[in-house]
């Protein structure tokens, strides 16, 4: 078989895959176990030496468009599944014609939003989840990327501190521009709202949903903390020369909503009540990540935006501990990776390890910490904490590391939103006429 | 229900000195479907976001119907986008699933029942309306889908580009569903797409655009007899008509060896135009391999069965080869390497300004 890969350096066990049949048909020895829904395109997932792809059966020209708008995103710094590759040119072995596939990673330690729902959905995991979309969908409109199709079921969720984060799963509807008009973005919103009420009607019908939630209603705060958080960020900052307290408060409360700001456009228009120049400014190129990019360049460590806060805290008290001035950071931010996160991990014990990422794991401890502590009314120590912690707490976890569908499979059957397939009906709709 | 119209309607992006859509005037009648076609970046997609209100209209207007539409927000504009939306909600019956996004705009549990009544009557979805999705097969849960936009009761449907990620033989038999409930409806549509033959085969009229300009908006069969420049010419039809550079002579153009007659009105046009040579197009379905005509040499020979295709060359008015294509009769095509002559049937010519690109004459 003559088939062809376009990707970056690739598992060299991805090209053994039985490419030659048509996914539907893969032995289920070659797959994960997955929620079999009914789809547009037929996804199903491998591991391979540990990591698992999605491979999504589609039109050679869909896939290409979605590998490069994949590829894009990551460039921005946009979290998204990373796009492994395209096979195309598959044959069956009698020479008929397979579609093409787009090979993506599977995200570790994501979760899909069904999955979160195993027991029903709380009513603050909910808000979480709705502030997580939110910010995603917020993040791809600063850098023109108009989506086309967000919802709950083509989005990933990973455990941050407590709360989400959300990745872009399917961008095969999306497009990039320049720069996306109001009408677009209240657009994107506009479907965003409505698939997450969708999907909470259907977990609702399924009485999935807690009954405290209320689809509609809920599925409307999308646009609330949506409209909330762009304003907060591209509203423009309207000051007298004499107001610098004004740009830093602003640059602070961005930084606070994990956003850098790169540069600031800058207008000063008469004021016409004049009474001095006003200063208009702009803040332009937002990029998230603020603390994650601080706690990456001091220690290395690559996490989550509240993970990372979660751990500077815990850094900075360090640092404070030991008085040892600000300046020397770098040094503390050493000290600290060797004697506390390091230190605390090791007491997890490896069969633990897959069930929740590192820095989560940390910040639980952090949290249990401090609750062992107010109820003793006094520090418990990192390391009793982190022990009572493994035992109590850990141990009930199930693991998280490669979650596709929830572990009950029948459940997940039943959930599956169910995607349009387009087969022969023609001759059944015009024999209906 | 009701007609669309362009008024000069322009769309420039941010930073960007040359409009994506230069003020087009279009009028799209009550219950027409309407196709935008063109090649990418021709401004398409952008004119149909224009009228969604997903665009801004940086000149001219937008009515639907005696409404001026230009400033109003996209949801208060009466249309909707068909397929938007894929997802069918397996817990959720039938009724519901063609229902929810009418539950969500508050509209009261009544009138959603009698509208999704409404809408599955036209879809033969009737007894299906308390169903679960699952239980359907896969063109009646299609239906579904687009239901949910039917129940809204636009004045306007549209869609962009709804078959692209289907294979060949599904976008076939998609696109003649989408056309017979289009008419059965009667509701104004407009259509985006970049697949001519798609537009040929579903528009009532299809405009063409290129480069932000509206080239000619006519009934298919009107494109294809008489297309109002090279461009369109080129575009519309599959193999695309063959256009060469050719002399004017006497009472038609040279070509090789041959001479090929044209009507007066052409001749005149060329005249008044003071033009020496034409862009002579003829298209491969209008010719025939006979004794006379102009010879060509053949390079290539494609046979499909009922028809064949044959590839060859031609002199052009500087003497340059052009390549030709030509349809035959699938039982008799000539040989490679052989040297045919050829005549354009039926007076099937079409000329055009070499310069300009207009059409000349009729």
């Amino acid at each position: 078989m003559a088939f062809q890969v376009v990707a970056a350096p690739i598992e060299p066990d991805l090209l053994f895959l039985p490419w030659e049949q048509p996914l539907e048909e893969w032995p289920d020895d070659a797959t994960v176990a997955l929620p079999k829904g009914i789809s547009r395109h037929i996804v199903r997932f491998v591991r391979l030496n540990s990591v698992v792809y999605a491979i999504k059966e589609t039109e050679q020209h869909v896939a290409q468009q979605e590998y490069e708008l994949l590829n894009r995103l990551i460039r921005r710094g946009v979290p998204c599944v990373e796009p492994v590759g395209i096979i195309s040119g598959r044959t069956t072995p009698d020479g008929d014609e397979l579609p093409a596939a787009l090979v993506t990673q599977h995200l570790q330690f994501s979760l899909p939003f069904r999955a979160l729902f195993s027991s029903t959905l709380r009513p603050d995991t909910t808000e979480r989840l709705l502030d997580a979309l939110a910010l995603l969908l917020v993040r791809l409109h600063l850098v023109g990327f108009y989506w086309g199709d967000c919802s709950l079921s083509n989005t990933l969720f990973r455990r941050d501190a407590g709360a989400f984060a959300a990745y872009l799963v399917d961008a095969e509807t999306g497009d990039f521009q320049a720069q996306l008009s109001e009408g677009q973005r209240n657009y994107d919103v506009d479907l965003a709202v409505t698939n997450a009420t969708g999907e909470l009607m259907d977990l609702e019908s399924a009485g999935l949903l807690h009954e405290t939630i209320e689809p509609i209603s809920t599925g409307e705060k999308i646009r609330h903390r949506y409209e909330r958080l762009w304003d907060a960020i591209t509203k423009p900052l309207v000051m007298r020369p004499d107001e610098r307290f004004k740009l830093d408060e602003r640059m602070r409360s961005l930084n606070d909503m994990g956003f850098d700001v790169a540069e600031m456009l800058t207008t000063t228009p008469l004021h016409p009540a004049d009474d001095g120049i006003r200063i208009v400014m702009t803040p332009k190129v937002v990029d998230a990540g603020h603390h994650a990019r601080r706690l990456i360049r001091l220690t290395g460590l690559d996490v989550e935006e509240n993970q990372a806060r979660s751990l500077l805290n815990d850094l900075d008290q360090f640092r404070v501990h030991l008085k040892i001035p600000l300046e020397d950071e770098e040094l503390v931010a050493h000290r600290w990776v060797s004697e506390k996160f390091e230190p605390v991990l090791a007491l997890v014990p490896r069969e633990m390890r897959g069930k929740l990422e590192p820095a989560e794991i940390y910040h639980e401890i952090l949290q249990h910490r401090w609750f062992m502590s107010e109820r003793a009314g006094r520090d418990v120590g990192r390391k009793k904490a982190a022990e009572d912690y493994v035992k109590n707490v850990l141990a009930r976890k199930p693991e998280e590391r490669a979650i596709i569908g929830t572990s009950q499979d029948q459940d997940i059957e039943h959930t599956q939103e169910m995607r349009l397939v387009f087969p022969d009906t023609t001759a059944e709709f015009d024999s209906n006429n | 229900m009701a007609s669309v119209s362009f008024k000069a309607a322009t769309r420039i992006y941010p930073g960007s000195t040359t409009p994506a859509v230069n003020s087009l005037d279009l009028e799209i009648a009550d219950g027409e479907f309407l196709v935008l076609v063109g090649p990418s970046g021709c401004g398409k997609s952008t004119s149909l976001r224009m009228l969604a209100g997903l665009e801004e209209v940086n000149e001219g207007a937008i009515f639907i119907g005696d409404r001026d539409v230009t400033d109003v927000a996209p949801k208060d504009r009466d249309i909707a986008m068909v397929f938007q939306n894929y997802a069918l909600y397996p817990h959720m019956s039938v009724a519901e699933n063609m229902g929810f996004a009418l539950k969500i705009a508050g509209v009261d549990k009544a009138e959603i029942a009698q509208r999704v009544q409404e809408a599955a009557k036209i879809l033969d979805l009737e007894p299906y309306l308390s169903r679960k999705p699952k239980a359907l097969s896969g063109g009646q849960r299609q239906r579904v889908a687009m239901g949910r936009a039917i129940v809204r009761n636009p004045q306007v449907f549209l869609m962009d580009e709804p078959l692209s990620n289907l294979d060949a033989k599904l976008r076939v038999q998609t696109r003649t569903q989408i056309a017979a409930l289009q008419q059965r409806l009667g509701v104004t549509t407009v259509y985006v797409t970049h697949d001519q033959t798609e537009a040929m085969t579903m528009g009532d009229r299809v405009a063409v655009l290129k480069d932000g300009f509206l080239q000619q908006c006519a009934t298919p069969q009107e494109l294809y007899d008489r297309p109002i420049n090279a461009f369109v010419a080129g575009f519309i039809g599959s193999p695309a008509m063959n256009l060469v550079e050719a002399r004017i002579d006497g009472d038609g153009v040279k070509i090789g060896d041959g001479h090929v007659k044209l009507s007066d009105d052409v001749l005149s046009d060329a005249r008044s135009q003071g033009l020496e040579t034409i862009t002579f197009g003829f298209r491969p379905e209008d010719t025939e391999v006979s004794g006379e005509g102009f010879s060509m040499h053949v390079n290539i020979v494609e046979s499909l069965g009922a028809d064949g295709y044959v590839y060859g060359d031609v002199p052009d008015a500087s003497g340059n080869a052009h390549q030709i294509t030509v349809r035959t009769d699938g039982r008799n095509i000539p040989r490679r390497g052989e040297n045919i002559r050829l005549q354009v049937t039926g007076g099937h010519t079409h000329a055009f300004n070499p310069a300009t690109g207009l059409r000349l004459g009729n």
